[in-house]
């Protein structure tokens, strides 16, 4: 019998950052992209355990998934590894579609008194504490690709991106987190 | 940098997270297979192209990823108003932007030797 493929995270030994800011991989989560039209949203959020927001930039935390606003149709459901959102979001009997990425993405944490700085440095967002407050939550751009931006506390972000982007990603965070501690 | 207000986000996001999608409120025709060629090619290809104020599709690929409807000025760049896929056409007064008010390569560099 062959040897089982061993799955490797992409940014696997990355690490970075400078004085003011730190950066790190992510542990490997589960996630799904779901798209629901807003009379199915109550069914879904009580099948998953987390109350979907329908706010634009607001997210949902409880049970250990968090449940981020793309769009007015559109969200991103992260739990941690083998979290079963698939399950869930079938048990809810709502019509909906939900795809499994979770291994289409990867996320760096960055945290920080310089880390709304770093991510700026390719991010056009405003990240001040009045614009985008601790769990705000956007799609947005750092740099040349897409991301997937969530203040998590004051002072540290996730940032989602593909796996294939994530390298070029972390490579920018890192000159971004130079220049932020000058 | 432009800023562009996004109606489904509610608020104004930098042009880098959009992109332009065309002229707006351009119906299909119901009847698309009994049409003429003349007329197809009018609903297909033909734009109006316009200077001044203009209404465009434009939508918030790196955003909400919702396409929605701009007026907008191209001689001086402004967005005069943005609103959502669906809405009827926002009719606005005269922009006030002028060939005038802009500097333009004519204004500029037309008479440059
Ligand atoms: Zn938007």
């Amino acid at each position: 019998m062959a040897d089982l493929a061993n799955r490797t995270s992409p940014l696997s030994g990355f690490h970075g950052g400078s004085s003011t800011v730190r950066l790190e991989a992510a542990p490997p989560a589960e996630r799904i992209s779901l798209r629901a039209r807003a009379e199915d949203v109550a069914a879904l959020s009580s099948a998953l355990g987390v109350d979907l927001p329908v706010r634009p930039k607001a997210s949902a935390s409880a049970h250990g998934r968090s449940a981020l606003w793309l769009g007015p149709d559109e969200w991103l459901v992260i739990a941690e590894a083998n979290g079963g959102l698939m399950q869930a979001a079938k048990n809810s009997g709502a019509l909906h579609s939900a795809t499994d990425v979770s291994h289409r993405n990867t996320a760096i944490l960055v945290s920080g008194p310089g880390a709304a700085a770093a991510i700026n440095a390719g991010c056009p967002q405003d990240l001040s504490l009045k614009v985008f407050p601790v769990g705000a939550c956007s799609r947005t751009i750092l740099g040349k690709v897409e991301i997937v931006l969530l203040r998590t506390v004051e002072d540290a972000f996730r940032v989602e991106v593909w796996r294939s982007f994530s390298d070029y990603a972390f490579g920018l965070l890192a000159e971004g987190a130079q220049d932020a501690a000058v | 940098m432009l800023l562009i207000h996004c109606p489904y986000c509610e608020e104004d996001r930098s042009e880098l997270e959009f992109r332009w999608a065309g002229e707006a409120h351009i119906a299909r025709p119901e009847n698309i297979s009994a049409i003429s060629d003349e007329e197809f090619a009018e609903y297909f290809f033909l734009r109006n192209n316009e200077k001044g104020l203009t209404y465009e599709r434009w939508r918030h690929i790196h955003g909400c990823g919702r396409f929605f409807n701009a007026a907008r000025d191209t001689v001086s760049d402004r967005f005069l108003t943005t609103y959502k896929a669906g809405m009827p056409k926002q009719l606005l007064p005269e922009t006030g932007a002028s060939e005038k008010t802009v500097e333009t390569y004519e204004a500029t560099e037309g008479d440059a030797r």
